[in-house]
């Protein structure tokens, strides 16, 4: 491939743009780090770190950021289509924005957003120190943000991705997509998910074992059970993952034959791989959300959660049923009737785990004391809804209507309604919720009350009447249409309730400006006079996160605590073990960033280069010694007192 | 960290041994996904030949039942290996680690024979989707093979210059775990594979 080629996209002026902004922002954060002199305390406080708060503020910035890339590429559909006959976008460009549009909010938003709030909150809400594996919790980070920063890269060198974020075969082949674009999709991905099935592994290992004294598996709080159960599927959804790109990979640059159209090769066992990890990754995405409502729902009622268990169990079936419904996402490819009608059924079924939530949550209001906080709003707003996404998933479920709806916007607005009440006002709500914990301070409520009913109702407005094109026969994916369909009100009207969501957005951001430099902080480290332990620590957490680890006795152990004038962190302090810092993980991603890079453009020479090159990473950790350090009581007693605010 | 609990197994002792002890299953039961899938992808495949050659046309048994042979004494060797470790026996756990990497070398220089007359045949991973999924199955186990290799050379070279400990008796257990898995997964390719494809 030429120079020429390579440069290819830059030569549109809207791509150009976007990559001289980012260019612009680089040499911005690099020209602040340097001025104020702070390389040294980035690299050792933030790249090499190993805490597990710190990784998930990483995470949390780093999706919000995918957020606003995802954001911009909605922004540019919605306008590109808000009058027909529209030029802002031509249909190539929009192919590429529609497709990293998906994988950009499901994948380096929605994902590492989640990932983010767990890291900071189970070790928490467990009373542990750390994850299990800190080190490998590290090198989950970096390689997610090299996946990330893969897909980016793609939309100025080489182009980006094309064929929708399901990149279905043959269209995602070599043969119709013989652009770069789709190896880009492949690589990002399995770097990303490589670091989320380590995530995986480490976090049901820390759940199961690390918990405090006392704090039975039942006694959880529920969101570390949403986070258990979540664990659980990546462990056992991602690895189908890791073999269908592989599979693409090899399809794609090596001429093998799985999903070619001759000698054999079977286009359709790509999309049931594909949705054999995509439709338990959907509930990987929702389950922590239901997970963080509980807790918020709660703790702003005042009152325990409605059924526990029935809670627990609820999600455990739905864990299992998401496995057992991937071939709703193409009834209309003709596997038959008996076939259709199974996992029709099968999809119905999750409608009733889900229904025993939604009622608990509800019941969990009654006779509450209810503050309407920022996080309360969302989770309110969550339930009705979340519950139109959930009834029209229903009737999308009934494959004979599903032929009427297949691939039309009726389809988009549907997992819509899911995907943004659910997971993206979830992580809100929970951004909201724990962000006093992280930085000491909380968000201003005005501005985050202004930003909710932006984004609410500029939801509720941008994709409502998508429901209706749907049912018109208006298809998904289509980069513009003739006037004389008579789309173009509604489509008008959907384009301004996303630019009210961006305005949202937008207050979001400047809250946190705001807040920094306004908000009171907070002294005693529980400003919500909330439930779970993390709430019995400092604000912001010390390193070593319990000076006295607590022990537990009862669901809500802290509130009770709190009512009974208890107090559950004294105790002697004891010297802490800690792990170390470690700028592995991140150089080591590095090299796999590039190690990938050059395979997307088959440059074997360097691909054998840093493939030896992440060996050797690998036998440098194998032979290191590495014995962590520890925190002596004296350095703990003077932490507690300076955090405790004693004179 | 600090507290070793002595009636436990040297690889067992500190809460962070058991800790990897366990996180390692999961990552065994991620594995078994993994194969699972290419075992999927290789059903569905296994009859779509195209114009290339099917299973039954290429199998040879002779070597398949000594790469059999090879991985499955390997397996033993490596329990025995543990065995030793165990009852404190360092010479002895060394030697039998040796014994089943070499019997590892020997199966994979096997299987790379294997794959060269297969493309000798005209049967490559391009001819067919059937080929495609065979090589896609035998590839990935072969390089978890290759990599358990270099692995386990990296962990006799830790017990030999460090002895045993908590540390390296753990790391050398972990190790054994993931190469009776190898074994494993080769029983079902054996079986799946091999002998249903030679039997129609």
């Amino acid at each position: 491939m030429s120079m020429e080629e390579l440069f290819e996209p830059m030569k549109e002026p809207m791509i150009m743009g976007a990559a001289v902004s980012i260019v612009v922002g680089a040499i911005t954060i690099v020209a602040g780090l340097t001025y104020f002199k702070k390389w040294g305390y980035f690299y050792k406080n933030w790249l090499t770190t190993v805490d597990h708060k710190k990784i998930g503020v990483m995470y949390i910035i780093v999706a919000l950021v995918m957020l606003f890339r995802g954001g911009i590429d909605a922004l540019l559909m919605r306008a590109q289509t808000a009058v027909p006959e529209n030029n802002l976008l031509n249909a190539q460009h929009y192919n590429e924005i529609f497709t990293t549009h998906g994988l950009v909010m499901i994948l380096f938003m929605a994902m590492p957003f989640i990932i983010g709030l767990m890291n900071v909150v189970v070790p928490l809400q467990i009373g542990a120190r750390d994850v299990a594996f800190p080190r490998l919790n590290a090198l989950s980070f970096w390689l997610f943000a090299a996946g990330a920063g893969l897909l980016n890269v793609s939309f100025i060198i080489g182009g980006s991705p094309d064929a929708g974020w399901t990149a279905y075969f043959p269209l995602a082949g070599i043969e119709f997509s013989p652009n770069v674009g789709n190896n880009y999709y492949a690589w990002a991905l399995q770097l990303s998910g490589l670091g989320t099935l380590m995530t995986g592994i480490n976090f049901i290992t820390t759940i199961m074992k690390m918990r405090a004294p006392g704090l039975k598996l039942m006694k959880m709080p529920m969101f570390t059970w949403s986070a258990l159960i979540t664990n659980v599927i990546i462990t056992f959804a991602f690895p189908v993952l890791t073999v269908a790109l592989a599979l693409m990979t090899l399809d794609r640059q090596f001429g093998t034959k799985f999903f070619a159209m001759s000698d054999g090769g079977m286009d359709m066992l790509w999309a049931n791989l594909f949705w054999v990890w995509g439709h338990p990754e959907v509930y990987i995405v929702i389950l922590p959300a239901f997970g963080i409502f509980s807790e918020v729902i709660s703790t702003f009622s005042r009152k325990n959660l409605f059924g526990y268990k029935s809670m627990v169990m609820s999600m455990i079936v739905i864990s299992l049923l998401s496995f057992m419904v991937w071939a709703h996402h193409f009834y209309t490819m003709g596997h038959g009737v008996m076939v259709n009608s199974i996992f029709s059924v099968s999809t119905m079924l999750i409608a009733v785990p889900t229904g025993v939530k939604i009622f608990n949550w509800l019941l969990t209001m009654r006779h509450g004391k209810i503050q309407f906080t920022t996080p309360m709003l969302y989770a309110l707003a969550f339930i009705p809804i979340f519950t139109i996404g959930g009834v029209t998933g229903v009737m999308l479920a009934m494959a004979s209507a599903d032929y009427q709806y297949h691939n039309t916007m009726f389809l988009v607005a549907h997992f819509h309604y899911v995907l943004i009440p659910g997971t993206v006002f979830g992580v809100l709500a929970g951004y909201h919720f724990w962000w006093p914990k992280i930085f000491g301070f909380r968000l201003n409520e005005k501005l985050g009350k202004a930003a909710f009913w932006c984004i609410a109702i500029g939801f509720n407005v941008a994709f409502f009447p998508l429901f209706i094109l749907g049912l018109d026969g208006y298809a998904r994916r289509m980069f513009t249409y003739s006037a004389s369909t008579g789309y173009g009100t509604l489509n008008m009207i959907s384009f301004l309730g996303a630019l009210g969501m961006a305005v949202g957005f937008a207050l979001i951001c400047y809250n946190i400006y705001y807040s920094f430099r306004h908000s009171p902080r907070d002294e005693n480290g529980d400003p919500w006079d909330a439930r779970s332990l993390e709430w019995a620590t400092h604000s912001p957490v010390p390193e070593y996160n319990f000076a006295v680890v607590p022990e537990v006795n009862q669901l809500d152990e802290y509130w009770y605590a709190k009512k009974e004038g208890r107090d559950i962190t004294a105790g002697e302090y004891e010297r802490i073990h800690m792990p170390n810092n470690s700028g592995a993980p991140m150089w080591m991603a590095g090299v796999l960033f590039l190690f990938s890079f050059f395979f997307v453009f088959s440059v074997w020479t360097a691909v054998i280069v840093f493939g030896i090159a992440t060996l050797g990473f690998m036998a440098f950790r194998s032979f290191e010694k590495d014995h962590g350090h520890y925190i002596e009581v004296a350095e703990i007693e003077a932490t507690e007192r300076q955090l405790r605010g004693d004179k | 960290m600090s507290k070793e609990n002595t009636s436990l197994p040297l690889e067992y002792r500190t809460e962070e041994n058991r800790l990897k002890v366990f996180g390692f299953w999961i990552f065994l039961g991620a594995e078994i996904m993994l194969f699972a899938t290419l075992f999927t992808v290789y059903f569905v495949l296994t009859d779509r030949t195209g114009s290339g050659p099917a299973g039954i046309d290429i199998f040879e048994m002779p070597p398949v039942l000594l790469e059999t042979f090879l991985l499955l004494t390997s397996s033993f060797l490596i329990g025995l290996g543990v065995h030793a470790m165990r009852i404190g026996r360092v010479k002895a756990m060394i030697v039998f680690y040796i014994l089943t990497l070499l019997l590892g070398a020997g199966f994979l220089a096997v299987e790379i024979m294997e794959f060269v007359t297969y493309v000798n045949e005209g049967a490559t991973i391009t001819t067919s989707a059937f080929l495609s999924s065979l090589m896609t199955l035998l590839g990935t186990h072969g390089a978890h093979v290759t990599f358990g290799l270099l692995w386990g050379i990296a962990i006799i070279v830790q017990v030999v210059k460090r002895g045993l400990n908590a540390q390296t008796a753990n790391k050398a257990f972990i190790f054994s775990l993931y190469w009776h898995f190898l074994d494993v997964v080769w029983i079902f390719i054996f079986s799946f594979v091999y002998l249903k494809g030679v039997l129609g």
